[in-house]
């Protein structure tokens, strides 16, 4: 039995371990991209201390590596183990995005990761230069594929359903590929996956030059990483994904609750940059606009208006009562009557299937919901309008707090004189949290904010979880807590232990905890 | 190139069954080496000599697996759906103890204390062994169907426990399971290593290999005399649209050995199985490794094929409402998709072979306690 309390242990779930996968993810991306970019030196000026960067910052991309692989195992279980009927429903899809990023990304990074940790003397240059471009394209592509398959979750094309097979059915794979979400989302996700990258090597390198150690192959590393950084920030803000906010209904949904715009107002719309919303009244108070911004953003036009909060229900309410009509006849069409008139009677009100089935929450039989019910439900498919209002406006700025840091770093690289500004490197060093707040915070926005549906406009959350009892999921919740609280545990040790012995832990004898003098235990260690 | 759908659908019958086979013979090997990894190896030396032979490959082959769930996912939704959801707590032990192996190769060697080495150790036998067994286990069940059934929306619902699952017959196929891949592991860890490790893997082969014949014998006469098949009696169309709700089905002892029956080619399977698990064990015996490796994936193989024969063209029976059982021909998914995942199977698969074969070739050197010692800091 579906119970309101299977369906939330169910997302949250979901939540705890995509949103943790996702901890490792944008590093591997953007990492494994900055490392074929210093191997790609080093082959080209041949000089040692390009090689020595690739294989330190090797050394805690594998770190964190692992644990994306680890992680990302249980994505794929959970479709199926607790998203059964979301499965089964777009599994004809959906499954076949997540097939494809196995066959054409998964083999290729993690087949050529190996070598890239173990071939250095058994690979000529070139070669296991090549090796390293393949793990970064391999984690690039599976980055794709995975945006495809959650591009369509957002604005579901080339698909149609069968009431026959009782599911989704792709249409055209063309359409699934070429989806404007996907290739929007695919774009921003990968740039913020470089950005968390040069973050990461920027700050580590800043610490090592605040502690005025192993100062060549620091200067290098923070030269490197501000100016990727800055070419992938401002990559990530120009091409954020709100582009896509103007397709769908659900996009149109997320973009009005993120702007915590409740009435629709003429174009072009104006843009709250503080406020703080209140979902009883649907006002924001003490709102901070600029004018015109919204409007802009959102369409790219000064005459398309941006449609508000209570015009959305309005028209979902409408839709929800069409649903109510596919539902019925999708019963009849099931129970045999395959006439000619009820296919087309269907075919004129399928599209509003998906709203009907908002009201399976309520009642089961979905054509006897009330009206009471049926505007529970039209008022369900706004997402909750304060947590998104803020998380987008955390991801923000973050995102323009580290376009400034990289684009001071690279003007102070460009005059080499950064590594003498102390409150520059500490400022590097402190913002390492930051990329994974405006990753988190991002996903956070797009997926909350695709609620009430799993498939927009498809397939309701409700509807989509798999049949267990609500103490089977409480009890493998906790058995995630439990393990990825020791992996988290592991690896922040693992990886702080690397950064404070630094490239010495590379054992050449060129580096500082090896150079004479130098006394540490850290030099002990083995890696 | 256009296949029509009863095409389509059996190809993929077909190719559901080379990515299993391809994960068993790949992601195999190391799991059954980890499985067998305290016996094989006894000194830290030694551990990391076994483990430095899957160091660079280990996680290539975890794809089969990830890319075989993925493929049961577009190929047969309704399989992936049902199976992961019924067999929750299995799913989720499977996957507990997956979570050791990266986390175990990786960062094993990151530190000398012999405590965390050792627990690291044991991290990797669990996610080597358990696994292996779970898969068997799961096998095992669908030989005797599962319990579960529809509703109208084609919602499916699992009416049966854990412990259900680990009935007698389920219980050998997981150590038959087990076997295999440790045997695999064995003669994999003979062929890569030298000296005391080598021995040990090549005396533990042996042994693996006489056992798995006896376990594989015993099932297959369980098989024969006691465990009820299944049989469809009606079907709708075979190339017609997919919904298991419009065959009839019933069960029918000794309907697993019907197929064998009708058509005696299909014998070959378990005649693969016998004959690669003999020879892996002679050809131990006698040092032929490379032979002696590929002896036990064809004896793999076999074990595979034969599961498949015998249920198909059964891929998930119900014990419950047999005509709810889910075969080849209701369980996938639409003509579109599958020609859209037969297209990229033809231009991956290869290509995928082919980078594999050079990593593997790359990387190819028989590994002894000197290579560990030559070379402290670079390897695992």
């Amino acid at each position: 039995m579906i119970t309101e309390e299977v369906v939330d242990l169910s997302r949250l779930q979901f939540a705890l371990t995509a949103m943790y996968h996702f901890l490792f993810v944008p590093l591997t991306i953007g990492l494994a991209f900055m490392l074929a970019i210093m191997e790609s030196v080093y082959v080209m000026t041949g000089k040692q201390i390009y090689k020595d960067m690739t294989k330190f910052w090797g050394k805690l991309f594998g770190i964190n590596f692992a644990l994306g692989v680890t992680t990302g195992l249980t994505m794929e279980f959970q479709f199926g183990t607790n998203w059964s009927y979301y499965s089964h429903y777009v599994g004809d899809v959906f499954g076949a995005a997540l097939a494809i990023e196995g066959l054409m990304a998964f083999f290729l990074e993690s087949t050529f990761v190996g070598l890239f940790f173990f071939g250095w003397d058994r690979l000529s240059k070139v070669k296991h230069l090549m090796v390293t471009w393949l793990v970064a394209l391999g984690s690039n592509f599976s980055a794709l594929w995975i945006l495809v398959a959650n591009g369509w979750m957002q604005h579901p094309v080339g698909a149609e359903f069968n009431y026959e097979t009782m599911r989704m059915e792709m249409t055209s794979f063309m359409d699934l590929v070429m989806n404007p979400v996907a290739q929007v989302k695919f774009v921003h996700t990968v740039s913020a996956g470089y950005v968390t990258a040069a973050i990461f090597v920027l700050s580590i390198s800043a610490y090592f030059m605040l502690r005025g150690r192993d100062l060549a192959f620091a200067r290098r590393s923070f030269a490197i990483a501000s100016a990727f950084g800055l070419a992938a920030s401002l990559s990530v803000i120009l091409l954020g994904d709100e582009s896509g906010y103007e397709l769908g209904d659900v996009q149109k949904t997320k973009l009005a609750a993120i702007e915590a715009e409740w009435e629709t107002h003429p174009a072009p719309a104006s843009f709250t940059l503080f406020g703080i919303p209140n979902s009883e009244t649907m006002t924001t108070d003490y709102a901070i606009k600029i004018p015109y911004a919204l409007g802009l953003i959102a369409t790219r036009s000064t005459t398309e208006e941006v449609k508000g909060i209570k015009d959305l229900i309005d028209e979902h309410e409408i839709r929800i009562r069409n649903g109510m009509k596919a539902y019925e006849l999708l019963q009849t069409l099931r129970s045999g009557q395959t006439d000619a008139f009820t296919r087309a009677e269907f075919d004129r009100y399928k599209q509003d299937l998906g709203y009907g089935l908002l009201l399976k929450r309520y009642t089961e039989k979905v054509i006897d919901a009330t009206d009471v019910q049926i505007q529970q439900a039209a008022r369900d498919t706004i997402p909750p309008v304060g947590p998104l209002f803020w998380a987008f406006r955390i991801m923000v700025a973050a995102g323009f707090w580290m376009l400034l840091l990289f684009a001071v770093c690279f003007y102070y690289t460009a005059k080499r004189t950064a590594w003498q500004k102390p409150w520059l490197l500490k400022a590097a060093l402190f913002t390492l949290p930051v990329p994974w707040i405006a990753s988190e915070a991002g996903w956070f926005v797009a997926e909350f904010g695709r609620q009430p549906w799993a498939v927009g406009e498809i397939l309701p959350t409700f509807t989509a979880v798999s049949v267990l009892t609500a103490n089977q999921i409480l009890s493998s919740l906790i058995l995630f807590l439990v393990f990825y609280t020791v992996l988290a545990i592991i690896e922040i040790y693992l990886m702080q232990r690397f950064i404070r012995i630094g490239p010495s832990s590379l054992h050449t004898g060129r580096y500082h905890f090896e150079q004479a003098g130098a006394t540490s235990s850290s030099t002990r260690v083995r890696a | 190139m256009i296949f029509d759908y009863e095409t389509l659908k059996l190809a993929w019958w077909i190719l559901i069954g080379v990515l299993l086979i391809g994960f068993a013979i790949t992601d195999g090997f190391d799991m059954g080496a980890c499985a067998l990894l305290p016996l094989v190896a006894k000194t830290d030396d030694e551990r990391r000599v076994v483990i430095n032979t899957m160091a660079p490959h280990w996680d290539g082959n975890q794809v089969w697996f990830i890319t075989a769930g993925g493929a049961l996912f577009a190929a047969w939704p309704l399989v992936y759906a049902a199976a992961f959801s019924g067999l929750y707590w299995a799913m989720m032990l499977v996957l507990f103890a997956l979570f050791m192996r990266p986390v175990g190769f990786d960062y094993r060697s990151k530190m000398d204390d012999p405590r965390w080495r050792n627990a690291w150790d044991w991290a990797l036998v669990v996610g080597g062994a358990v696994p292996a067994l779970v898969f068997g286990i799961a096998f095992g069940n669908l030989l005797q169907g599962v319990p579960f059934q529809y509703d109208e929306l084609l919602r499916p619902s699992y009416h049966g426990s854990f412990f259900s699952l680990l009935n007698p017959f389920a219980l050998l196929c997981g150590i038959i399971s087990l076997t295999m891949l440790a045997l695999h592991g064995a003669t994999w860890i003979q062929m890569r290593t030298q000296d005391k490790v080598e021995e040990r893997a090549r005396s533990l082969a042996k042994r693996l290999a006489v056992l798995l014949m006896a376990t594989f014998a015993i099932a297959g006469i369980w098989l024969a005399w006691s465990i009820e098949g299944y049989m469809i009696i009606s079907l709708p169309e075979k190339g017609g649209a997919a919904n298991p709700l419009l065959k009839e089905a019933i069960k029918a002892s000794g309907a697993w050995l019907h197929n064998y029956a009708v058509q005696p080619a299909t014998l070959i399977a378990p005649i693969l199985a016998f004959v690669g698990a003999i020879a892996a064990g002679i050809f131990s015996h006698v040092r032929y490794t490379g032979l002696s490796f590929i002896s036990s994936a064809t004896a793999v193989t076999g074990v595979i094929l034969t599961a498949g024969f015998s249920m198909f063209p059964f891929v998930m029976p119900s014990s419950l409402i047999p005509s709810h059982s889910l075969t080849l021909w209701d369980a996938a998914s639409s003509a579109g998709t599958l020609m859209v995942m037969t297209w990229a199977a033809i231009i991956f698969v290869p290509i995928i072979l082919g980078y594999t074969f050079w990593c593997y070739r790359a990387m190819w050197q028989k590994i002894g306690v000197r290579f560990i010692k030559e070379n402290p800091h670079s390897l695992y």
